[in-house]
């Protein structure tokens, strides 16, 4: 080390100027976060203006000729195709059956829209329509109508797949992102991070013991198991959401704002897969950001939680289910969360894509 | 997962802060200096665990908020170059240059791959003869052997298109500059684990000798913290200024030498410039003449470029440990994650971003 | 260059021992950016942390705070 004196350093101020609004579209508004709220919020609210769409629920329900019908459209454009546990094509029934059933809907119809790009092989088609349909025979859904485009070479990443689904709303189920209130329980149906870290582990050529395994399921049949133990007290669970991109912690932010409510997560309540722990500890990621494709958050009257919880765990997809937390008046707006050792942290909204941490 | 687990032990925990809280008799300043351990006390809300006496403020521990502006407009050059693919470490990519950032740069175009190891970017120089490496090597010295050895690999397989954007930073010259400065109140350093376990602990006994200042080299686990604050504690209250190892687990006085040995070969001591702080000398790390081929700075021809941007952050006293983020009338409003104003909100485990993510409810209520 | 499998709780990845020639099968390492940077000393390690063990031992006889 040199040994002359140190001369006291001028401590000079250098900091960026902040970058101007956004005026490109980044990667991170696809990603479930802040930015993706803001580009609902910027661009998409304003132009529909609407009461329905103004809950920004996972599906819309619509009232025709008394029947209330549910609709929600997902387009899926996940790379690698092909991974543990599912594909894109079965992906594509659960994705949108999933968010018919958290309005409590039965689902009961799909469209299926196929933009493939040209030189993509026939034989990759077939399985994957061939998964597709098999998901929604399991879902018990008909697949009534479609689309096929096909673009140019270069222009379309191989294939993205768009479907819509209509189900029909029981009477009395009333569940909305803005109903939550100070004393209800945040149920789980099951271990976190599953589906995320089997395409990063795919993408990343990482190797497991055992095989990490996409969560990618229909939910509709446990979603029916847990109303049915609330009898015509449907109102007691208040809201369902499934926690995809931007895992539970970006779910159960939306409902803390839609809500004005604050949520507070006990940590050691958590279920998360040894393994997937181990993957995210090594690549430096929080498994509260990580996509789920087969999970549910509902919010249940303290009343009647134990009673749903029951039910979700007599279920095949809700065995692992817990009680991850309680809705409270104060920190309104914000999910938090108790550690281990009793002290509490905010567990933020995720602005764009969860990049991994290396220091 | 075995030696990481019994670390996060809440019972030791709450132990340790017990015996801390009994031995504390008067109030202390204490810095960490790691951006990794800055995060595990937000996380697992250690200082909530202190006595009220202790404070502990967060130093200049993370590379990326503390990478020069001038690298991040350069690698964001680089990347818009069609014939070239920039390859870095995940949490650089956000970090804003002047004017962009290289997530952007990625959105206009440019070819820009996340790799969780250099040796992922030697190997996609191999991959793509026919394009431009670069590989954006910041890190404190715990990060050095291993771009070290990028180049090395490399230069022994006579690539001639991979090269490095470096931006080493040294710790103890940094931890100098605070100690020399006037404003200074930190009276003991916890010293970053994994830095100390490549380098080992000399540095820091010089530290110890020149300034007469307890270090304990800790580890990054919320049991780790918690241990070197009451090692500092108990050197604190009796008057004491030794260098301590809580991290015997990982570091060794001599530290590893084959890591040592690959740095000097490749990189020599440099100046460098610390975004939020300004200029230190020989602060940091720069390739060796050797290594001239592999250094993206002459490769390119990229000259010296100077920014100037206005200054309304804090950063500079955040970073000494004389304001807290919270202190900034900025924080959180006009300065949040999205929009940083400053190096501590830029990368996740800047003492700004890391308030903001986990505490700012405190602030709030 | 010396590369081995090294295991992270369930995880099997590919990691450079270039630093830690001493290593061996059974080995614990300190891992980053995908090199191994030390070895963890069992008995150092298994020392050092039973004293902890034992604080924490008498403080679980006290009543426990909320989780």
């Amino acid at each position: 080390m040199s040994t002359k004196t140190h001369a006291e350093i001028n401590f000079e101020l250098s900091c960026p100027a902040p970058l101007a609004a956004k005026d490109t579209i980044l990667l991170g508004h696809g990603s479930g976060g802040k930015l993706s709220a803001e580009l609902i919020r910027d661009i998409f609210l304003p132009a529909f203006q609407n009461p329905v769409l103004a809950r920004l629920d996972d599906q819309a329900i619509v009232n025709v000729n008394g029947q209330r019908l549910a609709i929600s459209t997902d387009s899926f454009v996940v790379k690698p195709l092909f991974f543990p546990g599912g594909d894109i094509g079965s992906l594509a029934v659960h994705g949108t059956v999933n968010d018919l059933a958290m309005g409590g809907a039965t689902p009961l119809f799909l469209s299926a829209g196929f933009i493939i790009e040209e030189g993509f092989a026939m034989e990759q088609l077939r399985r994957v329509v061939t998964s597709l349909q098999r998901a929604a025979a399991e879902a018990g859904v008909h697949v009534v109508t479609g689309d096929t485009k096909v673009v140019e070479k270069g222009k379309g990443d191989g294939l993205f797949i768009s479907t819509t689904g209509i189900g029909v709303v029981p009477e009395g189920v009333d569940l909305s992102a803005d109903r939550a209130r100070p004393g209800d329980k945040v149920l789980l149906s099951g271990s976190i991070g599953d589906h995320g870290i089997a395409i990063l582990a795919q993408r990343e050529g990482l190797e497991f013991e055992t095989q990490i395994q996409s969560d990618s399921a229909a939910l509709h049949t446990l979603v029916a198991a847990m109303l049915g133990v609330t009898s015509t007290v449907t109102p007691e669970i208040r809201c369902m959401r499934d926690p995809t991109r931007g895992g539970v912690s970006s779910t159960l932010n939306e409902i803390a704002e839609r809500s004005q409510v604050g949520i507070e997560l006990v940590e050691r309540s958590l279920p998360i897969h040894e393994q997937v722990r181990g993957a995210c500890e090594l690549l430096g990621l929080d498994p509260l950001y990580v996509a789920n494709e087969g999970k549910l958050i509902a919010i249940v009257a303290p009343e009647a939680a134990d009673a749903v919880l029951q039910a979700m765990r007599c279920h095949p997809l809700g065995a692992e289910a817990q009680i991850i937390g309680t809705v409270k008046k104060e920190n309104a707006g914000l999910v938090t969360m108790r550690t281990p050792f009793g002290t509490t942290r905010i567990v933020d909204m995720l602005a764009g894509d969860q990049l991994p941490r290396i220091c | 997962m075995k030696y990481l687990d019994e670390y996060r032990d809440h019972r030791i925990a709450r132990a340790l802060a017990a015996e801390i809280v009994q031995r504390t008799t008067r109030p202390w300043v204490l810095m960490e200096i790691c951006g990794g351990q800055t995060h595990t006390i937000m996380r697992y809300g250690i200082d909530e665990l202190l006595p009220r006496g202790i404070e502990l403020v967060h130093g200049p521990g993370c590379p990326v908020c503390v990478t020069p502006l001038e690298t991040v407009d350069k690698a964001i050059a680089l990347a818009l170059r069609p014939d070239v693919i920039l390859v870095s470490y995940g949490d650089m990519l956000r970090v804003p240059g002047s004017g962009s950032d290289l997530f952007r740069a990625k959105a206009q175009g440019a070819d820009v791959r996340i790799a969780y190891s250099p040796t992922e970017a030697v190997k996609i120089a191999r991959a793509n003869p026919n394009r431009k490496v670069v590989f954006l090597a910041i890190g404190f010295e715990t990060t050095a052997p291993a771009n070290a050895m990028a180049a090395w690999q490399a230069r022994r397989e006579g690539l001639t298109n991979f090269c490095m954007l470096v931006s080493h930073v040294l710790v103890p010259p940094a931890i100098r500059a605070l100690m020399v400065s006037q404003t200074n109140r930190v009276q003991g350093f916890i010293a970053p684990g994994h830095v100390c376990t490549v380098v080992g602990c000399k540095e820091y006994e010089n530290l110890v000798r020149d300034f007469r200042i307890p270090i304990v080299v800790g580890g990054f686990e919320p049991v780790d913290i918690l241990e070197a604050v009451l090692m500092l504690v108990r050197q604190l209250e009796a008057g004491e200024a030794r260098l301590e190892n809580q991290y015997v687990r990982s570091v060794s006085y001599e530290g590893n030498l084959p890591a040592q040995q690959i740095m000097a070969e490749v990189f020599e001591v440099a100046d460098q410039k610390w975004r939020g702080i300004g200029p230190i000398p020989q602060s940091g790390l720069r390739l060796r003449g050797e290594y001239a081929a592999f250094d993206a700075d002459r490769v390119f021809d990229l000259g010296e470029m100077t920014v100037d941007e206005p200054a309304e952050c804090i950063s500079a006293q955040v970073l000494q440990g004389l304001k807290k983020p919270t202190d900034c009338p900025a924080f959180g409003m006009r300065c949040t994650p999205e929009n940083p104003l400053g190096a501590p909100m830029v990368s996740s485990e800047g003492a700004c971003a890391a308030y903001y993510r986990y505490r700012r409810h405190k602030v709030a209520s | 260059m010396r590369a081995g499998r090294v295991q992270f709780g369930g995880i099997v990845r590919q990691v450079s021992l270039d630093f830690v020639p001493e290593a061996v099968l059974g080995d614990y390492v300190m891992v980053h950016v995908g090199f191994a940077i030390s070895r963890v000393d069992a008995d150092e390690a298994e020392r050092t942390y039973k004293l902890l063990e034992e604080m924490g031992v008498l403080e679980a006889e006290l009543p426990p705070a909320e989780p």
